[in-house]
């Protein structure tokens, strides 16, 4: 190849790169979203947002590591707001320092006091039960505990997804917090030891092994139900959803285990203003509809409902233990998982 | 015979008068090979910020068995790669068998295929709900999972089987080009002295071909290692799953980071070890250009023509075939609804910047190979070798590694630039697709690197000497005789690197910016939507675009003569 050839070679692919990188720098008039949820469970609450106020919403969906980022990205992060589940992260984000306290009092007004923070660095929008799917035509009571989920007698029955996961993680942590690691320690041998087989797959993956007869009782959360019964994109899964009951833990007892979703502005939010807006609308009656209608979570505003779908399970009587608590007791948890071998 | 203990020319090589000089060419080398060091650098700083706390309390619970599955896992691996690749290369490259032509190129693409993807389709094809459970339960009535005994793929043996079936073609490649240079000499070395086909594929080929056996090996190993996504979804807990646990869940990097340093001592140790076993060997071909006149090729008959097409069929049927049919399946059910805009966009970006990652990558391995020949100084030895190591890295912790020293340029930059002229650049790399690429080139590496080491060692010293004789110096030396040689390990290279860049999804999941979605990318947010139609056309267009380079590159450079 001649000089004129590799040089021009050289600058078209220059070219390209360029072509390629250049469209990531931030803008500003919108609100930039880090997210830990899955999208399709904002989507809709984004689309009202963006049809009533005029701002545009991006989305970066993110799996880990949302900390250790925005942490070396420091004052000129481009993220406005942070939306992530799990009351664990929500605790981490605030002592990581990536998050700035907002007073509004639009928020303290549709927020309860227990799902925010205490110096206005986070609240809750949704709960969440975790709760046991139990086979329709295999198992009979329609009650049950977390306790009991060790009793041999479901030996060998039991499904649910790897223990290290957040939800998992909260739930264990919450019977720490109740009744102290030595307890919590026997009574995840013994769940273990009912195990069907290895923790694998996700919560919808524990209702199909239901569906095909792996296991007869499983760990879930409450809003996979309504999203695999409405489910018309994997007609499949309606089939899994008509295998299972929902039954609420200890509900004669301290109540079901309810982890939060929730967000928080982040520290150097470049677009305030819009985020601002953006967490009034989440926390506002109309995206507490949203959520409960299309998401099947829990709204968390005081005289907001949960769908009939998800009312038609029952009542559930949320354990009342001090959220801070669970997360507190979140790496106690994953040690105890580790410590029991839940998932070999 | 072809293996040929060069120590003396080597040594001969080195001694040149301007090898010890610092020139321009060391500057260059150490300056690009600190640059893809630098992330393991900052994880090494990391690992040390915090204390060992966790890392001793895992040693008493879960680091032992994590450390034997992780070790059970790479055995199992280099087992049935070694065996699949070395096996399906013998065939190709000496014996004439139905489907051979088509076979070898169709053996190299079960690469294209994602593991994560590959283990959600081996999940999805064996599982309860898959064709042949269903089969079976039509069959025989069954209603439930507890009527019947089926293999489970969600497990140890599973994951070994998964990965080895995407995995064995780094073996393949890399072998298969060796006995293409070299075998046939071997062979007929072996035949003059009347030796069966068995005896000189154990007594003269398989020795011959223990550095391209090891490269391929090592390669799939390290591959399996950073893996977590398919890892996760067949339920093994390797030391990887322990890495994301430490971070994730008890809020502790430097923990987590000391794991992933200890995984990477694993693989120093294994490449170590490998290499000090054949210590002092060079495998070079001593008389020059060997491949003249036709290249003889057995006929098979019977059993053994059968036997071969068996042998060739199945991992490109199970490799390939069971994720193109699952992904098949559901696509079909999709594509009467039209094209998604972003997904076009997303083949843009994703072909764009492997391109420019395979180049990058392929240039800068030519620079630190070829700097490793002419001078051959073991601390650059050393340095080199040490910079292609992120590949045994779970790609999130390398992210980490790459973004937390970028982010800190960036803000330095930016904080300058405030100070002296009132304007902020912001985050200058971190927030463009630059990092993606950084990335590629980091992790993708050693699959460079091993590939044009390899085409370098095979050819001999004494062309470069006599290079140097004529007045030539070392660019012109390599520019105008080295690399037409090597232009097949350069197009591997660049092939690997494209194909891996392409697939990439963890790295790319932690650093992309707002507005750069690559195919992976996209596949990803699917999946977790639950949309696995529109998400098997994505992963279609993957496997397809790593398709096209594999056909393109096996029917030009290693064409058969």
């Amino acid at each position: 190849m001649s000089k004129i050839s590799y040089l021009s070679a050289t600058l078209v692919c220059l070219a390209g790169f360029f072509g390629i990188v250049a469209p990531a720098n931030a803008q500003s008039g919108d609100v930039n979203i880090y997210s830990y949820r899955q999208p399709e469970l904002i989507a809709p609450l984004l689309d009202t947002f963006t049809a009533e106020t005029g701002i545009n919403t991006r989305v970066l969906n993110l799996s880990d590591g949302i900390l250790e980022r925005m942490q070396a990205e420091g004052r000129n992060s481009p993220a406005d707001v942070i939306l992530t589940v799990d009351i664990g992260r929500l605790v981490g984000i605030k002592d990581g320092g990536i998050t700035q306290a907002v007073e509004s009092s639009l928020i303290d007004g549709n927020i309860p006091s227990q799902y925010r923070d205490k110096e206005g660095h986070w609240f809750g929008l949704t709960t969440r039960g975790r709760v046991v799917y139990a086979a329709r035509d295999r198992v009979e009571q329609n009650d049950i505990t977390y306790a009991e989920l060790a009793d041999p007698k479901w030996e060998g029955r039991i499904c649910t997804r790897s223990g290290q996961h957040a939800y998992n993680i909260a739930l264990f942590a919450s019977i720490i917090a109740h009744e102290g690691e030595a307890a919590a320690e026997t009574w995840l041998s013994g769940v273990k030891n009912n195990l069907a087989r290895k923790p694998t797959g996700n919560d919808r993956a524990q209702a199909q092994a239901i569906f095909s007869g792996e296991c007869d009782l499983a760990l879930g959360n409450t809003y996979y139900v309504g999203l695999m019964r409405t489910n018309e994109e994997n007609p499949e899964q309606k089939e899994w959803e008509k295998s299972i009951k929902v039954l609420f833990p200890d509900t004669l007892g301290r109540g079901t285990h309810v982890n939060l979703s929730g967000m928080a502005m982040a520290k150097y939010a470049p677009n305030r203003e819009n985020a601002l807006a953006l967490m009034e609308f989440l926390s506002s009656a109309k995206a507490q509809e949203i959520y409960a209608e299309q998401v099947f979570e829990y709204p968390v505003k005081p005289g907001s409902k949960p769908s009939a779908l998800v009312q038609s399970f029952g009542t559930i009587k949320p354990d009342d233990l001090d959220l801070e608590t669970i997360a507190h007791f979140r790496a106690a948890a994953s040690q105890l998982v580790d410590k029991v071998g839940f998932n070999d | 015979m072809a293996v040929a203990k060069q120590k003396s020319m080597g040594k001969a090589l080195q001694a040149f008068p301007h090898s010890y000089r610092w020139d321009g060419l060391s500057i260059a080398t150490i300056l690009v090979a600190a640059l893809v060091a630098l992330p393991i650098v900052t994880l090494i700083v990391v690992a040390f910020s915090g204390n060992t706390e966790n890392l001793v309390r895992l040693g008493s619970t879960i680091l032992p068995r994590a450390t034997a599955t992780t070790l059970i896992l790479l055995a199992g691996l280099a087992v049935l790669t070694g065996f699949v690749g070395a096996l399906s290369a013998w065939l190709v490259t000496f014996f004439e068998f139905p489907g051979r032509r088509i076979f070898s190129w169709a053996l190299v693409l079960p690469l294209a295929v994602p593991t994560y993807i590959s283990a959600y389709a081996f999940v999805e094809f064996f599982g309860f709900t898959g064709p042949l459970q269903t089969l079976v339960r039509t069959l025989f009535g069954f209603t439930s999972a507890r009527d019947y005994w089926f293999p489970e793929i969600r497990n140890l043996g599973g994951a070994v089987l998964v990965l080895s079936l995407v995995l064995y073609p780094y073996v393949y490649l890399s072998v298969r080009a060796l006995f293409f240079l070299q075998g046939r000499r071997a062979i007929e070395a072996g035949e003059v002295l009347g030796a069966s086909h068995s005896r000189i594929l154990t007594k003269i080929l398989l020795p011959l071909a223990r550095p391209a056996l090891a490269l391929g090996i090592i390669l799939a190993l390290m591959e399996a290692i950073n893996d977590i996504g398919a890892i996760e979804y067949l339920g093994v807990q390797t030391l990887t799953f322990s890495i994301f646990s430490v971070w994730v869940n008890q809020n502790d990097i430097a923990g987590s980071a000391q794991i992933a340093l200890v995984l990477l001592v694993l693989v120093f140790g294994l490449i170590l070890g490998e290499r000090f076993a054949r210590r002092g060997q060079r495998y070079s071909e001593v008389g020059g250009g060997s491949t003249t006149g036709p290249f003889k090729r057995y006929d098979l008959t019977g059993a053994g023509k059968w036997g071969a097409f068996i042998g060739c069929t199945l991992p490109v049927a199970l490799g390939f075939g069971v994720p193109f049919f699952v992904l098949g399946f559901y696509a079909q059910r999709y594509l009467t609804r039209g094209f998604d805009e972003k997904l076009i966009s997303a083949i843009f970006t994703s072909v764009g910047l492997a391109g420019i990652a395979a180049l990058i990558t392929v240039l800068v391995a030519l620079l630190l190979s070829y700097t490793v020949r002419v001078k051959g100084t073991k601390p650059i030895n050393a340095l080199v070798r040490f910079a292609s190591i992120g590949y045994a890295m779970p790609g999130t912790i390398i992210a980490l590694g790459i973004f937390l020293p970028l982010a800190r340029f960036d803000n330095i930059v930016d904080g300058y630039m405030r100070d002296w002229l009132g304007i902020s650049t912001g985050l200058l790399i971190t927030g463009s697709g630059a990092t993606l690429v950084y990335a590629y080139v980091v992790r993708f590496m050693v699959i460079a690197e091993g590939s044009i080491d390899g085409g370098f060692k095979k050819i001999s010293t004494s062309l470069d000497m006599a290079a140097y004789c004529y007045g030539k110096g070392r660019l012109q030396t390599l520019r105008e005789i080295l690399l037409p040689l090597m232009r097949p390990a350069i197009a591997t290279a660049a092939l690997l690197v494209f194909i891996d860049s392409l697939k990439e999804l963890s790295a790319t999941l932690m650093l992309r910016p707002f507005g750069i979605e690559t195919l992976a990318i996209y596949v990803h947010d699917l999946a977790s939507r639950g949309r696995i139609e529109q998400a098997s056309v994505a992963s279609l267009i993957i496997m397809l675009v790593g398709v096209i380079p594999v056909i393109v590159l096996t029917r030009t450079t290693l064409r058969d003569h």
